[in-house]
């Protein structure tokens, strides 16, 4: 357990540059009424300013968890431990007070959902310059000032206008851009952009994930980018890193992951995305099953229950995270990952077993692969 | 009310189908909707439309507030308003009813109804407000501070709370006032502080539990959470962003609120511990009155009348707080 530290540690980075965050074997637990659960298990990860690493995985996965817990937002009834590295502070064993220098200035966040993240019975400007004139000790009209500028520069019309105005009277994209000013006010380093756009219309969620990329460039920012949604880091992540029942199952940059993905589950994710090639009235493609108790997580792979290509080693034996041979960014937790012969075999039985049950059907794995298994 | 839902009905009817996209988003648009429909032809007000409707309170809660204003005003300015000294007695109006020069009769003593009414107006309304306002800031406070920070505070302030509201409201206080009250040499305006501090501390564990229950449902949105990772500090938060959404609730509870503190004062009156006569309040010139319901029942009615209007006024501006704050928050 402890090896998948150590393996992510090793990841170089570019040269000259030192990880702005570093995180090592990140574990936090609830208190419940059942015992432990254990919803971050040993997460290591590390981010430089200027880049964008995103984190996916489904619900309860951990990863709402685990930026909270780096960001030291945890309600009281959890528990962490490992080591946080910011800005070469361990943060590990902070409390809130000490925390409360970081946060808005050197780490912010942008939260799920536009409708509630913001105070109802506040003007919005107001909730910019709070923290403008609490930070960054600005006297009123340079806070607002500056507040008008962040508003114009997350793209709201009008924004002298739209300062005055209360959150209900702007719509679910305008508010998602004023939560995003008020995160980026006092010009944090790190920016943690927790699902930001799950709550907003399709049409809309593109719009906002520019809008993050482009501030995240200009003010070179580290961003951490969690969603469950494949496709919302395909373009805009450097680095993806793949959480399963809180873990890392598989991490890659960008490009290699979705080149040449290893981990079953990374894979079903990504079938899991609607295409719009596919034929009207397509089944949509799930991932049966549902996480793993995580109070009392099996003992071998985690994903092992639903994944088709799991073998008897699998639900014994946890698979750690590994590198792909002259890889060494690419790491996977997996016995038999996508294009290892055990599992291709098994794909092209699942193919000719569909072939047989319905031979008219046009031919497609029940699971589609990256580059390889067909 | 029925012709709001002529007139919200109206932009859905799917044979207006420009008039009903239009509508749909925001309120202004929705008017502008009405208009190109021409559905207000006749009965239907055009500012019954929602974005006007959440500011039209209604007839009766405008009697309501005219009623109270013109209340508060004549008991502020009794001092200089040309009625008699409410203490004044003229033997010849004793018990009689509404005559000329004393237009809603004497009382038993022969003292003016009007003045003592007018007068006693002062010393209810002082308790009412009184003893709700000191339940507020403490009540108001504890409920804040137990439902924001919860954990220890909380395991130990509110089964305190949960104790005093087990007491039987009157009885405690009664006994409250019974035991500060106690000195010989009681003024009247003590004596109305005392009552004041009386009935606060029953009201202060009843604002205490709204409060709780409002601060415990606000303090879990996203905005708090947001505003802790701002860096804002806990008390800030819970003054700047927290009690601004809980107070419509306290308010609608205060309203109401004083209204039973001016009923319950008379309550205490009657048990003789309320405001001393001779300085009147509403409550103790009804209790003073009701041995003589018979010979002379309009001390009685005139002053309940007067009270009953006053309460009723506070309950119906209680509800309206609580309906505004309701919609307010059906739009996010």
């Amino acid at each position: 357990m402890s090896g998948t530290g150590t393996a992510l540690q090793d990841t170089p980075h570019a040269p000259g540059t030192g990880a702005l965050l570093e995180v090592e074997d990140l574990r936090t637990s609830f208190a419940s009424p059942r015992g432990e659960v254990g919803a971050v298990n040993g997460v290591s990860l590390s981010i430089q300013r200027g880049r964008t690493l995103g984190i996916v995985g489904e619900s309860g996965s951990g990863k709402s968890v685990l930026s909270r817990s780096i960001m030291g937002l945890l309600p009281p009834t959890a528990t962490r431990t490992g080591r946080i590295g910011f800005e070469g502070m361990d943060l590990s064993e902070w409390t809130d007070s000490r925390y409360r220098d970081l946060w808005g200035t050197e780490m912010a966040m942008i939260f799920q959902d536009p409708m509630t993240a913001l105070n109802p019975v506040m003007r919005i400007g107001r909730q910019i310059t709070e923290s403008l004139r609490f930070h960054l000790d600005m006297d009123r009209s340079t806070a607002q000032e500056t507040a008008v500028e962040l508003l114009r520069s997350v793209r709201i019309p009008e924004p002298e206008k739209r300062f005055r105005s209360y959150p209900h009277e702007m719509s679910g994209g305008m508010r998602q851009r004023v939560v995003i000013a008020v995160a980026l006010a006092c010009g944090p380093k790190l920016l943690f952009a927790d699902e930001p756009t799950t709550a907003l219309d399709v049409t809309v969620q593109a719009q906002v994930l520019d809008l993050l990329a482009e501030q995240q460039r200009d003010r070179f920012m580290a961003m951490i980018l969690v969603t469950h949604d494949l496709g919302v880091v395909a373009g805009r992540a450097h680095e993806i890193a793949v959480m399963y029942a809180g873990r890392v199952v598989e991490r890659a940059p960008t490009a290699e992951l979705f080149a040449n993905m290893k981990m079953p589950y990374t894979e079903a994710l990504l079938a899991a995305i609607p295409k719009l090639a596919d034929p009207p009235h397509t089944r949509l493609a799930a991932i049966g099953g549902l996480p793993p108790d995580l109070v009392d997580p099996p003992p071998g792979c985690p994903f092992a229950p639903r994944c088709p290509y799991a073998r008897e080693r699998c639900h014994r034996e946890r698979p750690e995270l590994v590198a792909v041979d002259g890889n060494p960014e690419h790491q996977y937790a997996c016995h038999y990952p996508v294009d290892s012969p055990e599992t291709i075999e098994i794909k092209d039985r699942m193919i000719a077993q569909q072939m047989i049950e319905d031979p008219s059907a046009p031919v497609s794995p029940p699971v589609i692969g990256g580059s390889d298994g067909r | 009310m029925s012709d709001y839902g002529d007139v919200t009905r109206a932009p859905r009817d799917p044979s207006h189908d420009e008039a009903a996209t239009q509508g749909v988003g925001l309120a202004p648009s929705l008017v502008a909707g009405v208009e190109a429909v021409g559905v207000p032809v006749g009965d239907a007000e055009p500012q019954a439309a929602p974005g006007a409707r959440r500011r039209k309170i209604g007839i009766m809660a405008w009697l309501a507030i005219i009623w109270l204003v013109t209340m508060l005003l004549l008991a502020i300015l009794a001092p200089v308003l040309p009625i008699p000294d409410p203490t004044e007695t003229f033997p010849e109006i004793a018990r009689q009813g509404p005559s000329s020069g004393h237009i809603l009769g004497g009382d038993a003593l022969g003292r003016d109804l009007l003045s003592r009414i007018i007068w006693g107006g002062r010393a209810s309304f002082a308790v009412g407000f009184g003893a709700v306002a000191l339940g507020m800031f403490i009540g108001g406070f504890l409920g804040l501070v137990t439902g924001f920070f919860r954990g220890r505070v909380d395991t130990i302030l509110t089964p305190l709370m949960s104790l005093l509201l087990a007491i039987p409201q009157f009885v405690l206080a009664l006994s409250l006032v019974t035991v500060l009250a106690s000195a010989e040499d009681v003024s009247s305006a003590r004596r109305i502080g005392v009552v004041i501090v009386g009935l606060g501390v029953v009201s202060i564990p009843i604002l205490g539990r709204i409060t709780r229950a409002n601060t415990l449902a606000w303090s879990e949105r996203e905005f708090v959470t947001a505003a802790r990772a701002m860096g804002a500090k806990s008390f800030r938060i819970m003054f700047r962003d927290v009690l601004p959404n809980v107070v419509p609730a306290m308010l609608s509870i205060a309203l109401l609120g004083v209204g039973v503190a001016i009923i319950a004062e008379g309550g205490l009156s009657v048990f003789g511990v309320g405001v001393q006569l001779p300085t009147p309040s509403w409550g103790n010139i009804i209790a003073e009155a009701r041995g003589q319901l018979r010979q002379a029942p309009h001390i009685v009615l005139f002053t309940s009348i007067v009270l009953f209007l006053t309460v009723l006024s506070l309950n119906f501006l209680g509800d309206v707080v609580s309906q505004r704050f309701e919609v307010r928050e059906g739009q996010l």
